[in-house]
């Protein structure tokens, strides 16, 4: 019991909360579900409720707001251009949704869902088919000249073209896996180091203090992963638009 | 005039005329900032270009770009071997395909397209990218 407790990796444990079942499929609503409807509770409360005054002269909070949707807007506008304002809305939720995942599992005791390749994947996939049909519906057939890059001899078609598609298939791969890893590797460096902090004794004010500086670190890579995130959204949002 | 504009009586048809007018290019002149502002890359642009992060970050990076795309060139491959049952010959050429993609994703990073993974934004100028295929 107590050496599990103290497992690095126990913090990533998915736990039953309200067991569910669909036919034979596995429904239960889990410590991760919990963690991602108060994302969305926290997200929704934050924007609104920051917003709720209209102020001209904003406040500290409305401030905050406006300065997320700006950092998004902006963004969208430069990597896609004023066609992809349209698509703003979501992909100003995907980063809201995935920064406050990261924050909320900054809190002590709480659960990280960024952290489970299976729910960046799951994001990665809707991202990635979403483009994939903005990209078909927009350009119809001519969407596969994508992975036959311009000026190539035809002669080099049946190699280049696999190429091309292993690549823009590995697409939500490496968008999933490097959130996830990410915050993986992150939190469990966390808990192994405030581990030695009782082990060592005294000298454990070493990891201690170590311990202070990654915390602050995890901070940073929670909003820089998120902003990762939706800056590669954006870009893949870009190529599906303007092909080339 | 000015004394006149407080009060709507007293205003003649054509001051009103006018005034509506000086309206109406208050609104164009704002309209036009506001549109050439919604196409003009903001301050944010610059910072962008230049990814966020240490070399550790990049070289994980890199590493997640590699083994991704083998990672799908080797699934591919052994989908289509079950399916064609040629294994593991189509497993093998797709593995050597994953892995030219993986290097080409790299290669793509690198060049300095941010985080794309497909081709990114055009070169500014026709013709550079051209240059840049011959391998420049």
């Amino acid at each position: 019991m107590a050496a599990e407790k103290h497992s690095p990796l126990a913090q990533f444990e998915i736990k039953q909360l309200i067991p569910m079942e669909f036919g034979s499929v596995d429904a239960s609503f889990t410590n991760s579900s919990l963690m991602m409807v108060l994302t969305v509770i926290g997200v929704s409360a934050f924007l609104v409720l920051g917003m709720r005054k209209h102020a001209h002269v904003p406040g500290r909070w409305q401030s905050m707001v406006e300065l997320s949707y700006i950092f998004i807007a902006n963004l969208v506008k430069d990597t896609v251009g004023s066609e992809g304002r349209a698509y703003f809305p979501f992909i100003f939720t995907i980063f809201m949704f995935v920064l406050f995942g990261n924050l909320f599992g900054m809190v002590p005791y709480s659960f990280t869902f960024t952290s489970h390749i299976v729910v960046t994947f799951a994001l990665a996939l809707f991202v990635f088919i979403g483009v994939t049909l903005i990209a078909l519906a927009k350009h119809k057939m001519h969407f596969f000249t994508f992975f036959m890059p311009p000026g190539v001899p035809l002669l080099m078609a049946p190699l280049l073209v696999p190429i091309e598609i292993i690549s823009y298939l590995s697409r939500p791969i490496s968008l999933s896996v490097r959130l996830f890893a990410n915050m993986l590797a992150g939190h469990t460096l966390l808990k192994v180091f405030a581990g030695f902090v009782i082990s060592l004794g005294m000298a454990g004010v070493f990891p201690l203090a170590f311990v202070v500086a990654l915390t602050g670190l995890e901070f940073v890579i929670a909003f820089l992963q998120a902003f990762v995130f939706a800056i590669l959204t954006c870009l893949y949002l870009n190529d599906a638009l303007h092909l080339h | 005039m000015s004394d006149n504009r407080n009060d709507p009586e007293n205003t003649s048809a054509s001051d009103r005329f006018s005034e509506e007018k000086q309206d109406l290019d208050d609104i164009d002149a704002r309209l036009r900032k506001a549109r050439e502002s919604r196409d003009k890359p903001s301050k944010l642009s610059m910072r962008i270009k230049a990814p966020p992060g240490n070399a550790l970050g990049l070289a994980f990076r890199v590493s997640v770009e590699l083994v991704s795309a083998l990672a799908v060139g080797l699934a591919i491959g052994w989908l289509l071997d079950q399916w064609l049952d040629t294994r593991p010959w189509l497993m093998l050429v797709f593995l050597l395909l994953g892995g030219a993609a993986g290097i080409l994703n790299v290669y793509r990073m690198a060049k300095g397209m941010g985080y794309a993974d497909g081709y990114g934004e055009k070169p500014p100028e026709h013709g550079a990218g051209q240059d840049a295929e011959n391998g420049d």
